[in-house]
């Protein structure tokens, strides 16, 4: 859906102006007449639109919350309809640094504007309110996604009947800023990168993005996980090579590699730049305020879920948010889940069971409340 | 396992809590005391459980609700954000009682305690005359599978306010069905008793 066409123009956090934007955006089930049955779901660094569902009989691989969204699932699309878009900034349909600047026909690349988690949600509020939707039944997202539900509540406070934010944080903490530091790191010094403008070449820094998601994606698992599912084997033979060339010598390593060469194929470097940075300049405090009082201002129940293993989000920042909410006298409900995954587990399909049988008694109580 | 005694300490416990109170239920099971609460009396309310079954069962009841282990504290929850904390049948199942009586006087004004009794006749003629551990209506546990860690009667209560951060400002021997407020040898008599205690 285009927005902010001219004369519109998207007002950006930076203070620059931007538009249009064009936003993909997957819908499931119905709206109801009443329109109070809509769920916005915000996905989290390198998601999409795409949730759950599939294309067709002939594709094979459903959206990246298939196991949560769907018929009868935690998210049930028998009775709500569910919204997912791609955020500002992305490189999956929704404008970004990848997308033609309409001036002149070519990619954005270095001259997409700075972009924040503000100015995603600003973004998909637009899109909300042109499906007709006011209030929505919740707004639900882990890591990134949690971060826009913080930026929802606090900036849209009376949109929102119910907030469930998993796995997500107020704010960064310094360490996680490191290993995004060096991501970025690796991409810029790609000699491929090019300053960002790439786009006319055949090679893509995809070495260095490789690098920043194998970074990244060590930093999704915990050490159980992670020992578990790999440990010290051997990818090739029983025995070590003694061979310093010998690039994937442990199975871990060919994990990495794997990972690494399959998010090349679908994501783009500036991207990657532009939405970790905004990840890493969300601050709901510093931009609206203390939480007590910021997320004080909204009505909407809350559901907060942290992960036990969650060494990148961990439960004492979602505890954080608890007691801000419980300051304000919100209503907020908080379980910390059991879990040998890390930061990943509410993507992972093993713990959704855990993640439904809280979600789903939650979303039913809101509806009831606001029903009547 | 159903609390036989959990409709008459939730009367009871009611009939103590101002109407439009902030309350929490320290051990609030599937939220029953608290959605009474909320439904009938106007309080705001907020459930402190750790077992999850129970916890989701306070989710159903759409009683907002922390998972925690009482043992760990209450990090989550600020100061004196609470009119009344309840423990109902919590207390003898916390490792460091003392300690929690130090969150629960930070987060809450009062408290209502109701634990059992272990002085109760019943209990003592099980130990006195089958040289058994008890197990009777309020006492309803095989050692080998009670939740409960510590065993007191209201004798040891009273001696544990002595050293406490709180004093008992009402003490509710329950009998049967009933709270009464003062009973000969209530230490004898009593299956359960309810605290009203206050932050000294």
């Amino acid at each position: 859906m285009a927005l902010f066409a001219p004369p519109q123009r998207l007002e950006l956090a930076s203070g620059k102006t931007f538009g249009p934007v064009n936003v993909a955006y997957e819908t499931l089930g119905t709206l109801s007449p009443a329109k109070d049955n809509a769920i916005f779901i915000c996905h989290a660094l390198t998601g999409d639109a795409h949730v759950a569902g599939r294309y067709g009989e002939e594709d094979d691989k459903p959206g990246w919350w298939d196991a949560f969204v769907g018929a009868g699932k935690g998210i049930d699309t028998n009775r709500y309809f569910v919204i997912c878009a791609n955020v500002l900034g992305g490189c999956q349909g929704t404008t970004g640094p990848e997308s033609p600047n309409p001036e002149n026909g070519a990619p954005y690349g270095r001259e997409f504007p700075f972009i924040t988690v503000a100015d995603m949600v600003r973004v998909h509020k637009a899109l909300v309110q042109e499906l007709g939707i006011t209030r929505l039944l919740a707004v639900v997202g882990g890591s990134l996604g949690g971060m826009q539900v913080l930026e929802w509540a606090a900036r849209y406070p009376e949109s929102i009947a119910s907030a469930i934010v998993l796995a997500s944080s107020p704010r960064l903490n310094a360490q996680a800023l490191a290993f995004d530091k060096v991501g970025r790191r690796a991409i810029v010094t790609d000699p491929c990168f090019r300053d960002g403008n790439y786009y006319g070449h055949e090679e893509k820094p995809r070495f260095g993005l490789a690098l920043a998601r194998m970074i990244a994606h060590i930093t999704y698992l915990s050490d159980k996980a992670i020992e578990m599912k790999f440990g010290r084997r051997l990818q090739h033979s029983d025995e070590l090579t003694y061979d310093l060339l010998q690039e994937t010598e442990f199975q871990i390593e060919s994990y990495l590699d794997y990972q690494g060469k399959r998010f090349v194929e679908r994501f783009d470097a500036n991207s990657y730049l532009l939405l970790t940075r905004a990840m890493d300049y969300f601050d709901l405090e510093a931009e609206h305020g203390p939480m007590s009082r910021c997320l004080g201002k909204t009505d909407a129940r809350f559901l907060v879920v942290s992960y036990s293993k969650d060494w990148l989000f961990p439960t004492a920042e979602s505890k954080m948010i608890v007691r801000a909410l419980l300051e304000a006298r919100r209503d907020v409900t908080y379980a910390e889940l059991e879990s040998d995954h890390g930061h990943d587990a509410f993507l992972i399909e093993s713990e959704i069971p855990k993640l439904t049988q809280l979600v789903r008694p939650f979303l039913e109580t809101t509806f009831r409340r606001i029903a009547d | 396992m159903p609390d036989p005694l959990a409709a008459v300490t939730d009367e009871v416990i009611m009939a103590e809590i101002d109407p439009g109170s902030r309350v929490v239920d320290l051990g609030c099971g599937s939220g029953r005391l608290l959605e009474k609460l909320r439904d009938e009396q106007g309080s705001s309310v907020l459930g402190v459980e750790l077992d999850l079954g129970e916890f989701l069962g306070a989710v159903e009841r759409g009683i907002p609700v922390l998972r925690s282990n009482l043992d760990r504290g209450l990090q989550a929850i600020p100061d004196g954000a609470f009119d009344f904390a309840v423990l109902s049948q919590t207390l003898q199942q916390v490792y460091r009682p003392l300690a929690l009586f130090d969150e629960v006087f930070r987060i809450a004004r009062r408290a209502l305690v109701v634990v059992p009794n272990f002085g109760h006749w019943r209990a003592r003629l099980q130990v006195f005359l089958q040289g058994r551990a008890p197990v009777t209506d309020a006492l309803p546990y095989e050692w080998y599978e009670s939740p409960n860690v510590h065993f007191l009667t209201m004798i040891d209560f009273r001696d544990l306010a002595n050293r406490g951060n709180f004093r008992i400002i009402k003490e509710l021997p329950i009998i049967g069905a009933r709270a009464v407020n003062r009973a000969w040898m209530a230490n004898l008599r009593a299956h359960s008793a309810l605290y009203i205690l206050e932050r000294r």
